[in-house]
């Protein structure tokens, strides 16, 4: 039966037949006057003392009666709408209709409508002779508070919305792409957002309403658009500034905007001390300038935008410095060399860090007759720390390659250099140096300083060890190692790996180490594959048996015997698989 | 290409004795065969080495050849889409570019091959493509889209148990703004678990990527949870099982020795066979529970017993398994339902036809 207020009370007595009985006395009571004319027969207080207005309105909507109040409002209604009818349309509308639907309980009727730029609900009483008593309740005050509660709410959402969607990349273009498109969206009917300029060029990035981003890069002189240069400059905020459109150069306007731009405005986007660019909103003519909340939201706007844009340009900025840094200390791309295929893989103890303490190398021999030295090393502790270290190694062995062709020697020039360093970690390595010979096969001269021996997959899947082993590197005041001579029949892999692998912790039950024995078991299948499967293979089991578990870092290096020679081949790599058109 | 001398079939034929020889240049001789006769690049990218790549995965799974083979041959087959790459202008000043796009593989998956398909065919039609491969972690991911701003993330899954991995990246790619495309058998030969998990596309094939591309994805705005997409997970159990896997395993592993009198002469290596693949039942359990879906888990028994039956296995122990990892899981009444169900599943035989993944 729809809401329980006063009306219940109403309906129930309407239900009892009380129609004609004078009302009760009090009018403060909500009850409400069935008859109002009775009462002028009363002394004292009557209905026409009400607070509220009251009209009693006959069969075709005319007044038959009204109070003082009621006479006010209508009254003010005709001063300020001369010549329209004395009853406001939508009081009519509702009154017929309550007219016509006799016997629908008066109580279903909720109309409200404005008088006079007031906003009433009007309260029907019974329907009696044709006649019906409206009673108006004022509640201009409760609109607008309703209205402003909903537009502060939208205003949330919008701004949390737009918090959360600046926030979610630290890319600069994309960022600024979501800036503009999201200002075109709820500030203006087009948005610029102009970057500091790199070299003489400004980025510049903009969007119309509802359309996506594009960016484009101007020579210009921000002078020309006033207060841009000072918001690119990082001048104290200024507060938001309105422009005259006819001064605004070509550029500013984006191609496509519809008419001519009614309003403009520019607002520095404040940054991490300097300035994070500016934005520049245009509405076009037909549009409402911006009120004072629109241009607090402006405001709160550009510094979101702001701090979003400064997040992701010092983001890229660091992360550049990373890259430059690290370039040198990542492992190497290996290929082809002279004749021998090498293939290296390499996983480091911490998913986010792509660098950590252990490294390999492939140095080519300076033609096919010529050793390939290679080098696998394992630095004691992880993460960046380690990666400097293997950097100061690898570096120090380049500058030792003509000495390589003696292992000892080179060894115990790599342990005077790390013992008077600095650091106090330590180093175990393997030596590699390759050489193809005439006839298809590899000869390798391997040695061991601390390290785990090489493993050789013969073709029939026979696993042989290395006989090389030797002290480590940067511990001791010199390095004794045993250097082992091996050949590689074609097809045939030496498998260099570190620690990280043997010693991976997993498994079906969660706490054992990979092993050697399952590394020589994974090898067993392994004969006659490229390196690249075979390394590739390695790592696969060992990442498979650790699961989700911590682990050190991983490294394996593979040099293999290609199984198959390219037809004429003279040693010289894979020339034949490079045929261009 | 109007009507090449040698067809997909003829091409298919010799590249395929190539790569199974491990005969490397052979095989590049076979496609370069192809280009002379009129094949385009993509043409003989997805209708001749993805075929034969199909085939060296079925012949594995039916035991024909092996898991060395299996490597040499799909190492091989890397090469030759390496030459098929190398011949192409490098991004010359005429180079169109439709837009920039990441392709990588889930988290933990090392099948890269469906995903280095995909990065090449999209090159040719003219996308500039960041391919991180293999086994990429999903914070690589994430990083790799803070420092590109790419238009999509095409993402790459083989194995159904990577698909909580998938979610995870789905919805941190989303989260920075960025599309994501999946693709692959992980996601349902119909693509279901790629809408179950939010993706913004499912590519059945490297065509169909690129289609999903060429047709436009939408930036995605709402930052989701993997409750809101999957709100069974508020009942824990795929957590709570998840946590328990080498106990369960070591638990299974007993109770099957006192049942199951032979297992009490297993050699050290037959028992960690058998506890590997129980641990792959868990992962397929726990996967079917993230996802709510009962098909994961069935399907994947049906195939497991495909393979056992190939190798001349039986069946049986993978069974009684079954019964003694219901009884460890009383008390998950989802995951106890999905173990009755794999159980009907592998008693009502061997009728299945296509596989849901592929174990190594």
């Amino acid at each position: 039966m729809g809401d329980r207020g006063s009306y219940t009370e109403f309906s129930d007595r309407e239900v009892v037949g009380r129609a004609r009985r004078v009302p009760a006395p009090v009018i403060s009571s909500p009850g409400p006057p069935a008859h109002p004319r009775v009462t002028h027969v009363r002394d004292g207080p009557s209905w026409q003392d009400a607070p509220y207005p009251v009209l009693v309105l006959g069969e075709n909507g005319t007044v038959v009666d009204l109070n003082p109040t009621a006479r006010q409002v209508l009254a003010d209604r005709r001063e300020g709408a001369p010549g329209a009818d004395e009853v406001p349309s939508w009081l009519a509308e509702a009154h017929r209709s309550l007219t016509a639907a006799a016997g629908v309980p008066a109580k279903t009727f909720q109309v409200s409508g404005e008088i006079a730029g007031r906003f009433f609900e009007a309260h029907p009483g019974p329907f009696a002779d044709g006649e019906v008593v409206w009673w108006l309740v004022d509640a201009t005050g409760r609109r607008e508070a309703e209205i402003s509660l909903l537009d502060a709410r939208e205003q949330a959402a919008i701004r949390a919305m737009v918090s959360s969607t600046l926030l979610s990349s630290l890319n600069v273009p994309r960022c600024a792409e979501v800036a503009t498109q999201l200002a075109a969206e709820h500030l203006a009917d087009a948005a610029l957002l102009v970057l500091p300029p790199v070299g003489r060029r400004y980025p510049v990035t903009q969007a119309l309403r509802g359309g996506s981003a594009t960016h484009t890069s101007h020579q210009i002189d921000p002078r020309d658009v006033p207060g841009l240069a000072e918001a690119l400059q990082g001048f104290p905020p200024v507060p938001a500034r309105w422009i005259d459109p006819a001064a605004l150069p070509d550029w500013v306007v984006p191609a496509g905007f519809g008419g001519a731009v009614g309003s403009v405005i520019v607002t520095p986007l404040p940054g991490h001390g300097v300035s994070a660019g500016a934005l520049i909103l245009l509405r076009s003519g037909t549009v409402q300038a911006f009120g004072p909340e629109e241009e607090a939201f402006t405001r709160l706007f550009a510094a979101r935008a702001g701090a979003a844009l400064s997040a992701a340009r010092l983001y890229s900025e660091q992360s550049a410095i990373t890259a430059t840094l690290m370039r040198e200390l990542l492992p190497p791309t290996l290929e082809n060399v002279h004749g021998v295929d090498y293939a290296g893989r390499y996983r480091a103890a911490s998913d986010h860090e792509r660098i950590g303490g252990d490294f390999y190398d492939v140095h080519p021999g300076a033609d096919a007759s010529q050793e390939t030295f290679v080098v696998l090393g394992d630095v004691a502790g992880k993460g960046l720390d380690a990666a400097v270290l293997t950097g100061k190694i690898r570096n120090t062995l380049h500058a030792l390659l003509p000495l390589v062709s003696d292992h000892e020697q080179v060894l115990n020039l790599l342990n005077g250099a790390l013992l008077s360093s600095h650091h106090t970690r330590f180093a175990t390595i393997v030596l590699a140096c390759v050489r193809r010979e005439d006839d298809g096969r590899v000869r390798l001269r391997l040695t061991s300083a601390g390290h785990m021996p090489p493993l050789i997959v013969r073709a029939d899947g026979r696993v042989e060890e290395a006989a090389t082993h030797g002290t480590l590197v940067g511990a001791l005041s010199s390095v004794t190692v045993q250097t082992a001579e091996e050949w590689l029949a074609p097809g045939e892999t030496c498998l260099l790996y570190t620690d990280g692998i043997t010693e991976a912790r997993g498994g079906p039950l969660g706490d054992e180490l990979f092993g050697e024995h399952r590394l020589l078991q994974a090898l067993e299948e392994c004969g006659g594959m490229p390196g690249e499967a075979v390394v590739e293979r390695v790592q696969m089991l060992a990442a498979q048996w650790l699961g989700n578990g911590s682990h050190d870092d991983m490294a394996t290096l593979a040099i293999s015997a290609p199984r198959t020679a390219p037809p004429g081949a003279d040693g010289s790599g894979n020339e034949h698989s490079r045929r261009t058109t | 290409m109007s009507g090449p001398p040698l067809s997909a079939a003829e091409l298919r034929e010799r590249l395929w004795h190539a790569v199974i020889e491990g005969a490397e240049y052979d095989a590049v001789d076979a496609v370069n065969a192809g280009l002379d006769a009129g094949w385009d690049e993509e043409a003989l990218l997805l209708d001749v080495v993805a075929a034969v790549q199909e085939k060296i995965g079925a012949e594995w799974a039916a035991d024909r050849i092996t898991v060395a083979q299996e490597h040499a041959a799909t190492a091989i087959n890397e090469r030759v889409i390496a030459v098929l790459v190398h011949r192409r202008p490098q991004d010359g000043p005429d180079a169109p570019s439709r837009g920039r796009v990441t392709v990588s593989c889930v988290d933990g998956e090392w099948h890269a091959f469906p995903a280095r398909l995909v990065a090449e065919v999209l090159r040719l039609r003219g996308w500039q493509v960041d391919y991180l491969g293999a086994q990429t972690p999903t914070p690589h991911l994430v990083a790799h889209q803070h420092r590109t701003n790419s238009d999509a993330v095409l993402l790459s899954g083989s194995i159904s148990t990577h698909l909580p991995a998938a979610h995870a990246a789905i919805t941190a790619c989303q989260a920075v703004g960025v599309p994501v495309v999946a693709g692959g058998r992980a996601f349902g030969t119909d693509g279901r678990h790629a809408r179950a998990l939010g993706a913004d596309a499912w590519a059945p094939d490297a065509r169909g990527a690129a289609a999903a591309l060429e047709a436009g994805l939408s930036r995605p705005k709402a930052v989701r949870a993997a409750v809101d997409d999957l709100p069974h997970l508020a009942d824990q159990e795929y957590t709570m099982v998840v946590r328990s896997r080498s106990r369960l395993v070591k638990q299974v592993l007993a109770e099957l020795e006192s049942r199951f009198p032979a297992m009490r002469d297993y050699s050290d290596a037959q028992r960690e066979r058998t506890a590997e693949d129980l641990v792959h039942i868990i992962d397929f359990l726990t996967t079917a529970l993230y996802l709510d879906d009962a098909e994961v888990f069935t399907g994947f028994l049906r195939w497991t017993s495909e393979v056992l039956t190939a190798r001349g296995v039986p069946v049986r122990s993978l069974a009684l398994g079954l019964d003694i990892l219901g009884e460890q899981l009383h008390d998950f009444p989802r995951a106890l339902r999905l173990v009755h169900e794999g159980a009907a599943a592998l008693q009502d035989g061997v009728d299945a036809a296509a596989a849901p993944g592929t174990a190594v």
